[in-house]
């Protein structure tokens, strides 16, 4: 063997300042675990059960992709379970095995890996997939009906159906306080308002998430929701309400600001946070849907690259 | 050792560090034992130079020796040269190597016939230590109203021209004084770091500009549009514009040789060991890295990376027979354990290096035609050409791409490719 010294040649810059997308990965796992915590602790083994189940699904399904696309194998950097992850959170703890599998596999071959991959997807992987499910299964995804045999310290109806069909008067059960603290009906990890926001908190003093998405799209729906309430008090609940019930913190914080399929420019984040706060409300309160929060998203992931067309001046740029 | 603070737009920005109050005397690494000077010529065969092993040669000594080719090096010690050879450049260029075994006694003969003239200043100094940009001026087709005397580094850590600004002052105020004689440019500006600027009144220079510690406000480009508010457009140089920068080296280079008339031999190079510790060095042009690397106690072992230049913008060098040359104004150590690799992700689309970008170029879109191969799209549509090589889109990227690599291909390639297309048929 040669005793001559080798050095590692390679391209400047030498430095990094140590970021590296496992730790993106699970950061956002750890900062979503106070919100599944609670969602176990209410719905107990079934929530567990399609907690592992996604997670197991997709890791499978990115093993089996990476296999696929003959690429490197790259289960163990956090994504796909993430993903997992996240699906488990907005399902209910009831879900059939099946469609937790179906779900998850949506998730990770036709949100992520059909478009390439990570950072290929143009629209959050997730809300592909539970829109999929909503067209396909609306009944399993309908809280009311899956959560049905749970015996609950708290009113058992989605807050959002209540709203919807029986106006301001119908919600004013629920405090802030109980939303803050899970005590509403909805998906295994998206009731927790305050393990939400923690997590949330978390993620942007990281900088895994933009600060300017999440804050503009909670100050949109604030006004948004304000300025309904305000026109008709009576039939739309008032902005606290929409703010911490359904998936609306649950986007805010993680599916949202997914660095793929979101801006990254200033002005452009706070329109795609604003756009997308907007468009829940107007599908809240005068859509069809009961949550508009995946739709506004998915609307707002397909005007993501336009969007970022509002891009400042570069240094030098001629006309 | 990495000094990190958070920008206004929350991205990591770096400062340039400055040198303790009053620097320590520069420690002098003198005896190379073997020296190789390097001509920018593409070497064939032995009958195209005069020059043969065993010829004597002296420091100072003006070796011109090939027969169809003014190109020529100051030969940086006494000795005899013991061998000639291809030596094979970055960016595929190519050199002619000249060993010379260097002699016990330093023999250093001063020049004669300096003139304060371009062509005297061209005669001898083109490859002085800090590279003065002589090429850049007497060009009527670009002419120079304002030559930039450049007291500050490019790169993170590097001290050298800072250094000079701080300990070779009145040098500096001669070479101003004979650059301006020979080259008629109307204005001399010195841009030194902001912390340091007071006591620059008695430079000669006729305009003073303080530059920020941020990096990477060093490039010249950046201090053109911070400190004289000229915005280079994409694709021009600094030149184009009628500003030629100078390294504070090589005008203190130039003001030593006309007060001494004899022509610097030594270069200033800033040591930065692995604890990022930085030390000035005065070596004479020509001394293998290995040489400065014993003399300083400093160790290398196997899988290390050795860089000539600073962290963000340096050369990773293969083996330490390479030599300091006129623009080497660092040679930097990393620690096996310290060095990081790029890896297969693709962008993640995170905006980290949009944000930390000086020149707000989106590096996020740029890297997509980049790794595609698609060039001048990447010109035309993202900026290519507003980049200012300063590396921080690499530094920030969470999926580890070599950006500021695929950068500096394509504009190597593209220049390429105009350069083929601007040259007149040679039929």
């Amino acid at each position: 063997m040669s005793s001559k010294k080798m050095f590692i040649v390679s391209h400047a810059p030498f430095w990094h300042n140590g970021s590296n997308i496992p730790e993106r990965c699970y950061g956002m796992i750890w900062a979503a675990m106070p919100a599944v915590a609670l969602g176990i602790v209410q719905y107990g083994m079934p929530a567990v059960g399609v907690v592992c189940l996604a997670i197991a699904t997709a890791v499978l399904a990115e093993w089996l992709m990476n296999r696929a696309t003959k690429r490197t194998i790259t289960i163990t950097d956090g994504n796909a379970a993430l993903l997992g992850l996240l699906f488990a959170m907005l399902v209910p703890a009831t879900t059939p095995w099946w469609v937790v599998m179906v779900g998850t596999l949506l998730t990770v071959i036709i949100g992520l890996h059909i478009f390439g991959g990570l950072g290929a997807n143009p629209f959050h992987p997730v809300a592909v997939s539970m829109m999929m499910l909503t067209v396909s299964w609306p009944a399993f995804m309908d809280f009311n009906a899956a959560l049905v045999n749970y015996e609950l310290s708290f009113n058992a109806v989605y807050p959002l159906t209540l709203a919807k069909n029986l106006g301001t008067a119908a919600v004013a059960d629920f405090t802030t306080l109980d939303l803050l603290l899970g005590r509403q009906v909805g998906g295994i990890g998206s009731t927790f308002g305050l393990g939400l926001i923690g997590g949330g908190l978390y993620l942007m003093a990281k900088r895994y998430i933009r600060w300017e998405i999440c804050l503009s799209f909670l100050a949109s729906i604030f006004i948004t929701a304000l300025i309904f309430h305000m026109a008709a008090p009576d039939r739309f609940a008032g902005p606290l309400f929409h703010l911490l019930t359904g998936y609306t913190l649950v986007a805010a914080f993680f599916l949202l600001p997914e660095s793929s399929s979101s801006p990254v420019n200033f002005i452009p984040m706070l329109i795609y946070g604003a756009g997308a706060g907007f468009l829940t409300i107007l599908i809240r309160n005068i859509g069809s849907y009961h949550d508009g929060v995946l739709l506004a998203v998915l609307l707002m992931n397909i005007v993501n690259p336009l969007l970022d067309k509002i891009r400042p001046k570069a240094l030098g740029k001629v006309a | 050792m990495m000094k990190q603070l958070q920008g206004k737009s929350g991205a990591s920005v770096f400062q340039y560090a400055l040198l303790p109050q009053a620097p320590l005397p520069a420690v002098t690494i003198a005896d190379p034992g073997k020296a190789t000077l390097l001509i920018d010529q593409t070497y064939e065969k032995k009958s195209q130079v005069d020059l043969t092993e065993g010829d004597a040669v002296q420091t100072g000594q003006k070796l011109a020796p090939f027969k169809d080719s003014e190109a020529y090096v100051i030969s940086s010690v006494t000795g005899k040269v013991s061998a000639i050879y291809p030596y094979p450049g970055d960016f595929g260029k190519n050199f002619t190597a000249f060993d010379i075994e260097v002699a016990a006694d330093d023999v250093a003969p001063a020049v004669e016939d300096l003139e304060p003239t371009m062509a005297s200043l061209r005669t001898y100094l083109v490859d002085a230590p800090g590279k003065p940009a002589l090429d850049l001026l007497g060009d009527p087709t670009r002419p120079i109203h304002t030559i930039v005397v450049s007291g500050v580094d490019t790169d993170l850590l590097v001290a050298s021209n800072q250094y000079v600004v701080r300990t070779e002052i009145d040098a500096i105020a001669k070479g101003i004084e004979i650059l301006k004689a020979a080259s008629g440019v109307e204005t001399i500006a010195i841009a030194v770091p902001r912390d340091l600027i007071a006591g620059f009144g008695h430079t000669g220079a006729d305009e003073l500009k303080a530059v920020s510690l941020d990096y990477p406000s060093g490039q010249p480009k950046l201090i053109l549009y911070h400190a004289f508010g000229i915005e280079v457009p994409a694709g021009k140089t600094c030149a184009d514009m009628g500003y030629a920068f100078f390294s504070a080296e090589s005008v203190a280079n130039i003001g030593k040789t006309y007060e001494t008339g004899q022509v610097p031999v030594e270069k200033m190079v800033t040591l930065i060991d692995k604890q990022g510790q930085v030390k000035v060095v005065a070596a004479r042009l020509g001394t293998p890295v290995a040489a400065i690397l014993g003399a300083a106690g400093i160790q290398t072992g196997d899988r290390d990376r050795l860089i000539l230049g600073g962290p963000m913008t340096g050369t990773a060098l293969y083996d330490a027979k390479q030599v300091v040359r006129a623009d080497t104004d660092a040679i930097m150590v990393q620690d096996a354990a310290d060095v990081t690799l790029v890896s297969d992700y693709s962008c993640i689309n995170c905006g980290e290096c949009v944000r930390s970008c000086p020149t707000r170029i989106q590096v996020n879109m740029l890297v997509r035609f980049l790794e595609a191969g698609q060039y001048e799209d990447g010109a035309e549509l993202y900026d290519l050409h507003s980049c200012v090589d300063c590396g921080l889109c690499s530094y920030v990227c969470v999926a580890r791409i070599p950006i500021y690599q695929y950068i500096r291909l394509a504009k190597y390639e593209l220049a390429r490719v105009n350069a083929v297309a601007e040259a007149p048929d040679e039929q």
